[in-house]
């Protein structure tokens, strides 16, 4: 079934239903259906055909949702773009996915013309929300004008395995990839993850987590799925707040990564069930610290705690029952519902309990493969036992106990994973050595209380009159905040293999973990 | 001339948050959030400046958009509490 199909025969049962909550605008079923409606019909009649890629280039905001189901319901596919994105590499993804149109609030409109430009794709369908005096910034349609269409169901003849989203992350090349998911694809995750969550259409589900991030998008994708009620905030910066629109709204599902719990357990004058509302806790993206999870059961005793682990490339992998999480608080659990998750060795033999290996991921929620990258797309998506099917090397060591639980033991790679967001170092270096007073620089993760990792960056001058503050300046005009490096040092060399080749390994290994 | 509580919150923010960039123009009442300059881990930088710099002790309940999100916001904020017991 193709995914707008939930949201069309929600509204039929349940017009009247909240939908969405936002600071600015609640919606119920009925205005949501029919606002993506009328803004699928806009971007029909913009010349956006089937399978056309269309950019979601907002922040979590009551358009970004409006536009993902609307770009669904045209038959095109949705990318979600993070709203920090930069414009080089805006432009890239541009001319990589060769984007029909690209939806996007006043705000970020210059980088918009900036990408479009650097890009010279001049035939882009761009619409704009209203800037706060009520001007539509010039060179885009207005947002506003677009949903004054009538909402003419268009005629696409979209089939549930068309790509419904294309996801870009981080790349080790330094160049993002394009995660491609097919209306089945999001079907089978969403169905999957609704069943452990044991979500009801009365849940009311808080995310401050971005959309463009795969574990934000899925709270919307779930909500709507089921039926229930999604309220949509910017961020965590201001968890007091947060925890008043818990209160006001009643909500019942509250989705973390490790720097929110961080950030819940520094504060001060928090009492034991004081978010009564509360059925479920998720976290994902990296393993909670085992005091973490003990502090969360204390200040949530009504609510499930759930420990997850997954990757966009098949968007979860693992979750920890509940009331397996005294027994095995470091287990990220076992595969999700018909799933299958286990560990093999370097020759893709399955490997015993206690010895770690590669993950290996089946199932119905694997990705298609990085849009137009096989020699990307052939070292994840490898031959199976079935000679019908690829399996998912996820590129993360793990280790099983003897009844089969999952625990975390590395990357095999050189990712950092900072604030639940992965980073290649390539894509951070690549900026760092784009600047003409630096001669050489590596990048590192550091072991950070809050952030998880935080991003350390090595750097030998060839300018000796820049900063520390001016290469952060410099990296936070290309890169999105969460790459931004926290951390600068200046090196008269870089650490070396024998074979003259900068080591990160070696460089990781020389810096202290962050206070 | 001495400088002001605004002054010393703009310098910090300037020199945490942009970087040291004072080419940006940063209106006292733009909101730090939604103008990107601030994010999570900032508010929490911002709040053990506070905490430091003017001997202010924050509670949860302080620590909202109300009171940290603009240089005009912090700047009141901290105004009011200078010289005032702090609050449990």
């Amino acid at each position: 079934m193709r995914f707008e199909q939930f949201l069309i025969g929600n509204a039929g049962r349940q017009a009247a239903k909240t939908a969405l909550v936002t600071d600015r605008r609640r919606l119920s079923y009925g205005e949501f259906d029919d606002l993506t409606g009328r803004l699928a019909a806009a971007l029909a009649r913009a010349g956006v055909k089937r399978n056309d890629r269309v950019l979601v280039f907002m922040d979590n905001c009551w358009e970004a949702a409006v536009s993902i189901f609307a770009i669904l319901k045209a038959g095109a596919t949705f990318s979600p773009i993070n709203a920090s994105t930069k414009a080089d590499k805006l432009a890239y993804i541009i001319t990589d996915c060769e984007a029909a149109a690209i939806l996007t609030q006043a705000k970020l409109m210059p980088i918009v013309a900036e990408a479009q430009a650097l890009s010279g794709n001049s035939d882009l369908f761009v619409a704009s929300t209203a800037a706060p005096n009520g001007q539509t910034p010039a060179d885009a349609i207005s947002f506003e004008t677009c949903l004054a269409e009538v909402a003419t169901p268009v005629p696409h003849r979209g089939i549930d395995v068309d790509l419904a989203m294309l996801i870009y992350t981080s790349g080790s090349t330094g160049r993002p990839k394009g995660v491609m998911m097919t209306h089945r694809n999001i079907d089978a995750a969403s169905d999957s993850i609704t069943t452990y969550l044991r979500n009801e259409p009365d849940d009311i589900i808080l995310n401050v987590l971005p959309l463009a991030f795969d574990y934000g998008l899925y709270q919307m994708l779930m909500a709507i799925r089921i039926g229930a009620t999604l309220v949509l905030e910017k961020s965590f910066a201001f968890p007091h707040a947060i925890f008043e629109r818990i209160r006001e709204e009643g909500v019942t599902g509250f989705p973390l990564v490790p720097t929110m719990a961080a950030m819940i357990l520094q504060m001060r004058d928090l009492e034991p069930g004081f978010l009564p509302s509360l059925r479920y806790l998720s976290n994902t993206a990296a393993a909670l610290p085992p005091p973490h999870i003990a502090r969360l059961r204390e200040l949530f005793p009504g609510a499930r705690l759930y420990s997850m682990y997954g990757l966009t490339e098949c968007k979860r992998c693992t979750y920890l029952p509940p009331e397996e999480l005294d027994r095995r608080p470091g287990s990220v659990g076992i595969a999700i519902p018909n799933t299958e998750a286990f560990v093999v060795d370097d020759e893709g033999q399955r490997a015993p309990p206690g010895v770690p290996g590669e993950l290996v991921i089946r199932g119905p929620h694997v990705m298609q493969g990085y849009w137009r990258n096989d020699a990307a797309t052939e070292r994840m998506l490898r031959p199976g036992t079935n000679r019908w099917e690829k399996v998912l090397y996820t590129g993360d060591l793990f280790q099983a106990d003897e009844e089969g639980f999952l625990y975390f033991v590395g990357r095999k790679d050189d990712i950092i994973k900072t604030r639940g967001e992965k980073v290649a170092p390539k894509e951070v270096e690549t900026v760092l050595h784009a600047h003409p007073g630096i001669a050489e620089a590596v990048v590192v993760g550091v072991a950070d209380p809050v952030l998880g990792h935080a991003i350390a960056a090595l750097v030998v001058l060839s300018d000796p009159s820049l900063t520390d503050k001016d290469i952060i300046r410099h990296c936070a005009r290309h890169l999105e905040d969460f790459m931004v490096p926290k951390i600068v040092e200046f090196r008269t060399e870089l650490p070396k293999t024998d074979t003259g080749k900068v080591s990160r390994r070696l460089a990781a290994e020389t810096m202290e973990p962050a206070q | 001339m001495t400088e002001t509580i605004k002054d010393k919150v703009r310098a910090f923010v300037i020199e945490n948050f942009l970087f040291g960039d004072t080419s940006y123009d940063l209106a006292d009442t733009a909101s730090l959030i939604e103008n990107d300059i601030i994010d999570s881990t900032g508010v929490l930088e911002l709040v053990a400046f506070i905490e430091d710099q003017f001997g202010i002790v924050m509670g949860d309940a302080d620590i909202v958009p109300a009171n940290l999100d603009s240089l005009a916001r912090i700047s009141a904020f901290i105004e009011a509490r200078v010289g005032a017991p702090a609050t449990a």
